[in-house]
């Protein structure tokens, strides 16, 4: 949508992006400036009646038609967009040096080409207080697994792989049909299709103990969609539980790295959260780490669990000498 | 438009009367007064845009300040990019997912098109990375930064839910693994710190003059960032595993040989682990399938885990038996 603020930027931009493409089709033109055609031939005829003082027809912005085309004949002085504001600079600067510093980018190289003539370009407006880390600590990424995963995407061959899953703490053999690399909150993930578990899988780039670049071509089935990661990866599903926990203050970041609900304050700066799970081990797993900072008020069945783990554990831990 | 082709055009300042006697809409103007509101209305939107309106005299004979804009000042640098350059730049303007950073990021690439770069902002690329910034103080707090300008605000601490009001010199925010942080001068601790933006209650605001911050030359933001997860002192040691479990500890340890514990069959393994408090949570969280032999300061901080987790089950059973 064009609204009257964008206007001027547009139609500042518009002269030397018309200059730069002699004959261009309008409908081109309104799709890089991200309008109508209808809107971008209305900027047009404004741009018909700008110009320089004396405003007499060799003061004006020319412009010739020919069928669907557009070129400029006169300029009226504005050859060049206008320098990049501070925002607009640290939008793509920042993007840039991110993508730089990211080992899962296709092309480093290029990146850092870009960055450097753009910064170039940018002259005065260069960014100073934002700085983005991608992932560039993401060093637990075995090398070949990195390699074999950006060129089974590039090549769109199928991939063996051993993963290692968290959840249920298991290693497993499958061959998947990649799809594309995901980088979300700092992590790689390959999106795939799985043929073992037949759906659309994301793969932790750092979990992949093992892998195999196959002959056979990826064919992710057609109905293989990918998900929308704009909020993040986590999504709640139908079959998972949920559990109703309180947190001491030492134990408050999990309300902050897990999506929780009803958070609810409690006396002495504890919270009182509910959580959903999909493995029950998994959340026996978590609580026990916690020292006793989580107390599980539901479900039974997971309180009982992690009661017998802990005392099973403290049991064995006792049958063995100190060294 | 025409009033920034005209000051384009002029090398001499040219005064708010002779503009008006040039620029075609401002004739229209009926009075004096309507005349100024709509140049000053114009000439804040020219400003707001990054034009780099010039003011000054022409000469000492001049009464009044007239207007300009530097052609040099005005023009974005020349700039000429690859192919795949310019897929390095529409992956940047990919990566956000902000209000604040989705927009500018656009106004640049408009502006890097129009300078006669073709980017094809649809064009697939292998790895997708977005950054959101859903925190609603990113905003302010980004503002506040570039105005150079203190802020305070309410931050709850890490460990405790006590609220705290904070005076801080912002230099800069910082995005790592997907959380944003504010690294500044904490004006009451008289030193630089590291703030999480999720930890922010309430409302950012700016406190002070603008201008009166300094950023440090040599700052290194993300340094601040990852300084504040702690000190990474590596730690050896020896643990048992029992058979066909523990996979995850597993894949991070080197096999030593096999050992039966409590009657269970199972390995002896050797681990490196970065934080001896998080690693021994975690080797708890492995209940009875791990059990640590060395260090015996480790040994020791997962038995004290697993009777926490007693603990505060007996607690919790004794205050529901003395509620019902």
């Amino acid at each position: 949508m064009s609204t009257a603020a964008d206007r001027l930027p547009r139609l500042l931009a518009l002269v030397p992006y018309l200059i730069a493409r002699p004959g261009i089709p309008v409908e081109e033109a309104a799709a890089d400036f991200g309008v109508s055609a209808r809107q971008l031939r209305k900027d047009l005829e404004l741009l018909w009646m700008c110009g320089l003082p004396g405003y007499g027809p060799g003061d004006l912005i020319d412009l010739s038609f020919e069928g669907e085309t557009i070129t400029v004949t006169y300029d009226a002085g504005m050859r060049r967009p206008l320098r990049l504001t501070a925002a607009e600079a640290t939008a793509l600067l920042v993007a840039l040096r991110a993508l730089a510093d990211t080992p899962g980018v296709d092309d480093p190289d290029a990146v850092r080409r870009a960055l450097g003539k753009v910064e170039a370009a940018a002259g005065a407006a260069q960014p100073a207080g934002m700085v983005v880390g991608l992932a560039m600590r993401e060093e637990s990424v075995i090398p070949e697994v990195r390699e074999a995963v950006r060129d089974a995407v590039q090549r769109q061959r199928a991939l063996r792989i051993t993963y290692y899953t968290a959840s249920r703490d298991e290693i497993s053999e499958r061959v998947v049909d990649p799809m594309r690399v995901l980088l979300v909150d700092g992590r790689s993930y390959l999106e795939a299709w799985c043929r073992s578990a037949e759906g659309v899988r994301r793969f932790r780039l750092d979990r992949i103990d093992q892998i195999q670049v196959l002959d056979e071509p990826a064919v992710p089935p057609p109905h293989a969609q990918q998900q929308d990661v704009s909020e993040g990866l986590y999504r709640p599903g139908d079959d998972q539980s949920e559990a109703q926990l309180v947190l001491e203050p030492d134990a408050r970041w999990i309300a902050e790295y897990y999506p929780v609900e009803d958070l609810q304050e409690l006396s002495g700066g504890r919270a009182r959260v509910r959580i959903r799970y999909s493995d029950t081990a998994w959340m026996i797993r978590l609580v026990l780490a916690q020292a006793g900072e989580v107390a599980v008020e539901e479900p039974e069945e997971l309180r009982a669990g992690v009661l017998e783990r802990a005392q099973a554990a403290l049991r064995r831990a006792d049958s063995v000498p100190a060294s | 438009m025409n009033l920034v082709l005209c000051l384009l055009s002029t090398r001499a300042y040219l005064s708010a009367e002779r503009i008006r006697g040039i620029v075609p809409g401002y004739a229209d103007a009926p009075s004096d007064e309507a005349f100024f509101r709509m140049f000053e209305r114009d000439k804040a939107e020219l400003r707001d845009l990054g034009i780099p309106l010039e003011t000054g005299r022409n000469s000492a004979f001049d009464t009044t300040d007239g207007y300009r804009i530097a052609r040099r000042d005005y023009e974005l640098g020349e700039i000429d990019l690859e192919p795949d350059e310019a897929a390095a730049v529409a992956l940047a303007v990919r990566l956000w997912d902000s209000p604040e950073l989705t927009g500018a990021a656009h106004g640049a690439l408009l502006k890097l098109r129009a300078a006669g770069v073709d980017v094809d902002d649809d064009a697939p690329s292998v790895v997708e990375p977005k950054v959101r910034t859903s925190e609603p103080a990113f905003g302010p707090l980004l503002a506040a930064v570039d105005a150079k300008q203190a802020v305070t605000f309410t931050y709850r601490r890490p460990s405790s839910a006590e609220l705290m009001k904070r005076t801080v010199e912002p230099w800069g925010v910082a995005s790592w693994r997907g959380r944003w942080y504010l690294v500044g001068q904490d004006r009451d601790r008289q030193a630089p710190r590291c703030f999480r933006l999720s930890r922010m209650v309430g409302e950012v605001n700016p406190i002070g003059k603008p201008g009166v911050v300094q950023r440090p030359d040599t700052v290194n933001l993300m340094e601040y960032v990852l300084g504040a997860g702690g000190d990474e002192r590596k730690t050896t040691a020896r643990v048992w595993a029992a058979a066909g479990r523990a996979h995850g500890l597993r894949r991070r340890a080197k096999m030593i040989g096999s050992r039966v514990i409590d009657g269970v069959e199972g390995d002896e393994l050797e681990i490196e682990l970065f934080q001896l408090e998080s690693g021994a949570g975690w080797l708890a969280g492995l209940g009875q399938d791990v059990v640590v032999l060395e260090p015996e300061v480790l040994r020791k901080s997962v038995r004290e885990h697993l009777l926490g987790v007693l603990d505060a089950s007996r607690r919790q059973l004794s205050t529901e038996g003395w509620r019902s």
